[in-house]
């Protein structure tokens, strides 16, 4: 591993560069091979075997189970490929997406009715610990 | 010879596709969007491009983490719509222009742009959306269509410098076609949005807005972007707007805008659109 990235201070963001696209290339072309409908007939049928053929690590492949998205973006998923495996299930990106951001569906979609997540206190690691602080100080 | 005569720039958000092949482009939320391209389809009308080169990204479509291009231009004769997992979009297939697509190719290498040339490709919403932006649902799409294919999905995309630069080497390609044909350059997605993790949700409308303003009037300054900046300041999936730089290096310096809208929200997505003229 080389150096931490600048990037790294984005909160709440993981960005999907060439180290994590490797470490998430079987948990993502899992996700991408359920665009063809027979491959998602054989993973509804059985979800777990259906996994077997996708040699990921056991934490992605429990992740996978329990639709725990942070967790697979975490384990190198890109929200790209996930979308294929959340389409599958028939939720939409506001959907996951609220759940990502710890909210409900409809509390989401009135944040970005008003405007979205605004950039001030959204820059940096230290701006989001400092609401922290706040919320519990 | 040929000669690019515009440039136009929008967001491809999926949903803004899902909205209009649904029949819901006239609900509240979907018209407010839609209204804001009223004057744009006119304006493709009168303009009547016979080629469009439209720079987007495929997302997870076309490619997967097997092979991982940064350009790639679409040489084909056809492109099929692509199933991205709900059956395709009830659009009719992109026709490509094989003959101007391999000048550009040939012209753009040999200037120092290592691009993929694609001979097979389907093409997704990211291509398809602001084709129906523009046209609404015609039977065929007016013109001929060459894909111009960019990795943003995988960090690093090229640099907002290197797309400008890309933008320039296209305008010689095309300007050194012998036919006399009108070209009109897209340079979609963006604007400001995050589609994962925490920060998802992810709005900057304040760069959005000067973004704009610099697009027309600046273009040179967004080149030294940083994609920290964008990821920062644009969101993780904001990065997308590299591509409008690509659209922008093809034009001249000095431009007229002769439209511009922006809209939050579309989904999770800031929509921003331009129309900007060569002044000739």
């Amino acid at each position: 591993m080389g150096k931490p990235n600048a990037y790294d201070d984005i909160p709440g963001t993981t960005v999907f560069d060439a180290q994590r696209s490797r470490q998430g290339y079987h948990l993502n072309m899992f996700c991408m091979s359920l665009m063809k409908s027979e491959n998602r007939a054989a993973f509804k049928a059985g979800e777990p075997a259906y996994l077997d053929r996708y040699p990921m690590s056991k934490a992605q492949r429990q992740a996978v189970l329990d639709r725990d998205w942070n967790r697979m973006i975490s384990l190198g998923g890109n929200i790209y490929y996930l979308a294929k495996l959340f389409f599958n299930d028939h939720k939409s990106f506001q959907h996951v997406a609220a759940i990502m951001t710890g909210s409900t569906q409809e509390e989401y979609a009135a944040m970005m009715l008003k405007g979205g997540r605004p950039p001030e206190g959204n820059r940096t690691l230290a701006d989001w610990k400092k609401r922290e602080r706040k919320k519990h100080g | 010879m040929a000669r690019i005569v515009a440039g136009v720039t929008m967001s491809h958000v999926p949903a803004i596709g899902a909205a209009l092949d649904n029949g819901k482009s006239g609900e509240p939320y979907w018209k407010k969007v839609f209204d804001g391209f009223e004057r744009s389809k006119e304006w493709i009308r009168k303009i009547k491009p016979d080629v469009i080169l439209l720079v987007y990204n495929d997302h997870a479509v076309a490619f997967s983490l097997d092979i991982i291009p940064t350009f790639a231009l679409g040489c084909a004769a056809e492109f099929p719509v692509a199933d991205e997992g709900w059956g395709p979009r009830p659009v009719p297939k992109v026709i490509g222009h094989p003959e101007l697509a391999a000048h550009i190719a040939q012209s753009v290498i040999l200037d120092e742009f290592d691009l993929t040339v694609v001979n097979k490709m389907e093409v997704d919403h990211g291509l398809t959306v602001p084709l129906s932006l523009m046209y609404g649902q015609p039977k065929a799409w007016p013109c001929p269509v060459i894909p111009l294919a960019v990795n943003v999905v995988v960090y690093p995309p090229p640099t907002a410098h290197r797309c400008y630069q890309l933008g320039r080497a296209i305008r010689k390609a095309i300007g050194s076609y012998e036919k006399d044909l009108r070209v009109v350059v897209f340079g979609t997605g963006g604007m400001s949005h995050q589609l994962q993790g925490p920060r998802a949700g992810f709005i900057n409308s304040k760069f959005d807005r000067r973004f704009l303003d610099r697009m027309t009037k600046d273009p040179k300054s967004l080149t030294r972007i940083t994609h920290l900046e964008l990821l920062r300041e644009a969101g993780s999936e904001g990065i997308e707007l590299v591509m409008w730089l690509i659209m922008r290096g093809a034009l001249d310096e000095k431009v007229r805008e002769v439209h511009r809208f922006y809209h939050v929200p579309a989904s999770n997505t800031a929509v921003g659109h331009l129309i900007l003229e060569n002044v000739k």
